[in-house]
């Protein structure tokens, strides 16, 4: 072979290793979420996925090194999505709960949680029991910790369950049910809209831990435990530099991870 | 959980979610088959002002979704209160049940519809002729003559109707009507479990062989006045 020829080759063969360990630098890593949250997660009039869930995971992603795609998957299935690989992690304001736990694991909170009940204002719903609310329509999204609260908490009402929390507010707003439970916070949000203006945040907030868990935390597979405590450590971080604190303000007049 | 143990503990859910798909497809199945003859009829037989309405409606809904329907009556009525309120029907539109029902009589009679259309057009003119010499009122020629051999002609295509009714009232639970689909996602929500899926299918499929053995029985039913004829020449 000619020296000439050689050369070519050793140039070829080094750009292509080049080229690999360029590709092997930025892991490429997708993250799942609902998109219709607000303003957790939801779908923008151009089609892009935003919100606090998405800023705060695509930071981590920046953090931990890796290029992150936003994949929107439907609630009912977004735990089953993870375990059959369609996405790496969920950001998607989920509870830290016990039957989860058993199916992924968690990151430590990104934000702590409680959910709320909500009434049309001037509603003559004051007290939070079964016997009070006995028939009363309560409205909740289908497979959340919100619609296992008011099928324990109150049995004896007429249970409306929705696909989305859009779904519950827009009849929230229409006045076809009496009530709902819901996050404190998407609700809190809503709540100052033309259409939730209808509406008001009632009773206590519901903190039990049997319901609302530890708090909101993003969830791997059970095998990934790399992922987890990079997730972790990168959370770590955003929370002492002022990043977290950043996203946060651009969302909330309350700092979401202490509720404070 | 293993698929038995699954059904052992929700089983008491997915009975309620078969009563409500029977529920929904039975009263639908019924209510529009108690429409869709008159229309059929006027299909056939009226003027063609009377037609264009029933022409508009009927391409309307099968050129649309099911669930756009459902979604436009539902979600649709909810911002239309006051005015509803003032017509005194809030009180029907306020309900899951009743806006389903609505679509899906709505639908299958535009089906069914076109289904007796082609039944009734199928009559054999002389038969109805015949009917005339001998003096028969219209109803009567409507009660002996067109409608048993409509129904006879149609018989087979409204059975596949009715099992596309059947299944098209999986899309009840977006507006929380929770049939035996909406229960089983809740199902799979709480326990991650594939095999709640498997039992659905089973229950539908279940109904759906009762159904079509029923409706074959009445369906010979219909024809025996053909059958033994057809049996004896099979014979010779």
């Amino acid at each position: 072979m000619s020296l000439k020829a050689k050369l070519v080759q050793t140039i070829a063969a080094s750009a292509l290793v080049m080229g690999m360990s360029s590709a092997a630098m930025a892991e490429s890593l997708r993250l799942g979420t609902e998109g219709a949250y607000p303003p957790f997660n939801y779908i923008e009039s151009n089609g892009e996925i935003a919100g606090f869930d998405v800023e705060i995971g695509l930071e981590l992603c920046k953090r931990i090194g890796a290029d992150c795609e936003v994949v929107a998957q439907d609630w009912d299935g977004i735990i089953p999505g993870l375990i059959a690989n369609k996405y790496d992690f969920i950001i998607a304001s989920m509870f830290i709960t016990e039957e989860r736990k058993k199916q992924v694991d968690f990151t430590d909170p990104y934000y702590l949680a409680a959910m709320t009940h909500m009434v049309p204002k001037g509603s003559e719903i004051k007290e939070f029991t079964n016997d009070a609310l006995k028939d009363v329509i309560i409205g909740a999204q289908s497979g959340t910790t919100q619609a296992d609260y008011i099928e324990q908490m109150y049995p004896d009402a007429d249970i409306r369950l929705y696909p989305t929390q859009d779904e519950v507010n827009l009849d929230m707003a229409s006045g076809r049910i009496d009530m709902q439970v819901g996050d404190m916070l998407p609700l809190l949000d809503w709540s100052t809209t033309d259409d939730g203006a209808c509406c008001e945040l009632a009773g206590e907030p519901i903190t039990d831990p049997a319901f609302v868990g530890e708090g909101v935390g993003i969830a791997v597979r059970q095998e990934d435990d790399d992922l987890r405590e990079r997730l972790n450590k990168a959370l770590q971080e955003i929370r002492a530099d002022g990043t977290y604190k950043k996203i946060n303000d651009k969302y909330f007049t309350i700092d979401v991870y202490t509720m404070k | 959980m293993n698929p038995i143990e699954i059904m052992v503990s929700y089983w008491p859910r997915m009975l309620d979610g078969t009563l409500m798909t029977l529920k929904l497809t039975i009263l639908g199945a019924l209510i529009a088959g108690a429409i869709s003859p008159w229309l059929a009829l006027v299909r056939s037989h009226g003027s063609l002002i009377a037609q264009t309405p029933i022409r508009i409606y009927v391409s309307f809904v099968r050129g649309t979704p099911i669930l756009a329907q459902l979604f436009l009556v539902f979600y649709g009525s909810g911002q239309f209160r006051p005015e509803l309120m003032e017509l005194g029907l809030w009180n029907f539109f306020r309900d899951p049940f009743n806006c389903a029902i609505l679509v899906f009589v709505l639908n299958s009679t535009a089906y069914q519809t076109e289904i007796m259309r082609g039944g009734i057009q199928g009559v054999n003119l002389g038969e109805i002729e015949a009917a005339k010499a001998i003096g028969m009122t219209r109803m009567t020629i409507l009660r002996r003559v067109i409608f048993p051999h409509a129904y006879r002609i149609a018989w087979p295509a409204l059975s596949n109707e009715i099992i596309l009714l059947m299944k098209a009232s999986a899309l009840a639970s977006v507006v929380t009507v929770f049939d035996i689909m909406g229960r089983t996602r809740q199902i799979f929500s709480k326990t991650f479990d594939f095999s709640i899926y498997l039992w659905a299918a089973l229950i539908y499929l279940a109904i759906t062989s009762l159904f079509v053995f029923g409706w074959h029985r009445i369906e010979r039913r219909l024809n025996r006045h053909i059958l033994p004829r057809n049996n004896a020449n099979a014979v010779s």
